[in-house]
């Protein structure tokens, strides 16, 4: 049972490099990216939500995955990346690239800031959730795409 | 000679007063006879701040970006681009002046329901009256209650921006005659409750068709294709397709549903992007019957 933890842990933890150092194009990069803060939002949802048991090494690793993701994510819309590989990335990116960098800097310090103060129970979870997850659809609301 | 071009010219007179006036007769605003709106009672506020928020009157309305209680300040400005020019969302706070301080139940009604102004003129339908015409008027009643209660705002919004020929008022009886219906849009199964209320919330107050259901080139709903995704009418992307028949949300449960509704995240932790991101804050303000209801009609309606 520990161990099974350890082992989800490890594999939340690593989700997000495995798809930086598999993929090449910027566009790649960043939907793993995303989808690596996806699942772990994914099972910090699930905690708060009491369909899983509360654990601190999930609770740790997801919030690591979206920290360290969130941080790469900004730098991975060079020119040239605008559009391909079904990005849903918005043109309104590049026209505000100082806010959007500094959207995906709120996430990662929300992350940040709760890794610091670990909640310690499936209530404590769910309020940070509240504060973490308001930033989702901030960004996607300006920067992300329906196609 | 003379005698008959002054007959022609009559004829031709005559025929144009003719066709004038019954086209000014089947396109006339129509606004409900007076008893409509009478012997509703004393408006029930809490019903009415639900009508609000399933109405989604703030997402327009208020300051864009307006956050916790700037949002109840419903002071117009926001620019709406559409394929007809820009609209400009009206003051609806209850400022005597520049708001709807001076208007009257029956006022309101009709504008809701009827898309018909204070002064008689129709309106334009970017104001989405086609579907709150399904509201009924005990839910107009509370929501005007609860309306008169906002904060007052006495910012005046400016006019809308629209070339010929879609500046002349006259020219929406045409567009009512052609597509404005109170009718059920879709046919569910409404024995059952939870659907019943799912489809007045949804083709209802709730617009959600507005965004959702593609449009003919005159702006009318292709209703056969009702909740099948359209383009965005604010540029780039498109309004996602959310009938059962849906590759994306077609696979969603009625829990799934319901839980992005109230939460905002998607069966595989994406989140709500876009405008529905001001949508889904409302929504989740609802009680959660409603978000069932909801979830339970877009179950229901046709796939397409």
């Amino acid at each position: 049972m520990k161990l099974r933890t350890v082992f989800i842990a490890i594999a939340i933890a690593s989700g997000g490099m495995t798809a930086v150092m598999a993929a090449g194009e910027p566009q790649e990069v960043r939907q793993g990216l995303m989808k690596g803060v996806g699942q772990s939002v994914g099972a910090l949802v699930a905690i708060a939500k009491g369909e899983k048991p509360y654990d601190a090494a999930v609770v740790t690793a997801s919030l690591e995955t979206i920290s360290k993701n969130v941080k790469a994510f900004p730098d991975q819309f060079p020119a040239g990346s605008e559009t391909g590989m079904e990005s849903e990335a918005s043109p309104k990116i590049w026209e505000n690239m100082d806010d959007f960098k500094a959207k995906a800097a709120k996430l990662g310090a929300d992350a940040d800031a709760t890794l610091a103060q670990l909640p310690a129970d499936q209530a404590g979870v769910g309020a940070a959730l509240g504060v973490i997850g308001k930033n989702c659809g901030t960004c996607h609301e300006t920067y992300r795409l329906k196609k | 000679m003379g005698a008959r071009v002054r007959k022609l010219v009559s004829s031709v007179i005559f025929l144009g007063a003719v066709v004038g006036g019954g086209a000014w007769f089947v396109t006339k605003p129509e606004p409900w006879p007076s008893a409509h709106w009478e012997n509703l009672g004393e408006p029930d506020l809490a019903n009415g701040e639900q009508v609000f928020w399933a109405g989604g009157c703030t997402s327009c309305h208020a300051a864009p970006k307006s956050e916790g209680d700037a949002k109840l300040v419903l002071a117009g400005g926001l620019p709406l681009k559409s394929p007809f020019g820009t609209f400009r969302v009206p003051n609806i706070s209850p400022d005597e002046t520049a708001g709807l301080g001076s208007w009257t139940l029956a006022d309101f009604g009709n504008a809701m329901t009827r898309g018909v102004g204070k002064q008689g003129e129709h309106l334009y339908p970017s104001f989405p009256y086609g579907s709150y015409a399904r509201i009924t008027p005990k839910d107009i009643n509370d929501l005007w209650g609860f309306l008169k209660t906002l904060p007052k705002s006495a910012n005046v919004a400016p006019p809308h921006d629209l070339p010929f020929p879609f500046n002349i008022r006259l020219s929406l009886g045409g567009w009512k005659l052609l597509f404005f219906t109170d009718k059920p849009r879709v046919t569910v199964d409404t024995s059952n409750p939870k659907i019943a209320r799912g489809q007045y919330l949804v083709e209802g107050p709730g617009h959600c068709g507005e965004c959702h259901t593609p449009r003919n080139a005159l702006g009318g709903f292709e209703t056969a294709d009702w909740l099948a995704g359209a383009p965005n009418p604010e540029g780039e992307g498109r309004i996602p397709n959310i009938t059962p028949g849906s590759k994306s949300i077609g696979g969603w449960s009625e829990g799934d549903i319901v839980n992005y509704l109230e939460t905002g995240f998607t069966p595989d932790f994406d989140s709500v992007g876009g405008s529905m991101v001001e949508v889904q804050k409302n929504m989740a303000k609802l009680p959660a019957s409603d978000r069932e209801a909801i979830a339970a009609y877009l179950k229901a309606a046709p796939a397409r």
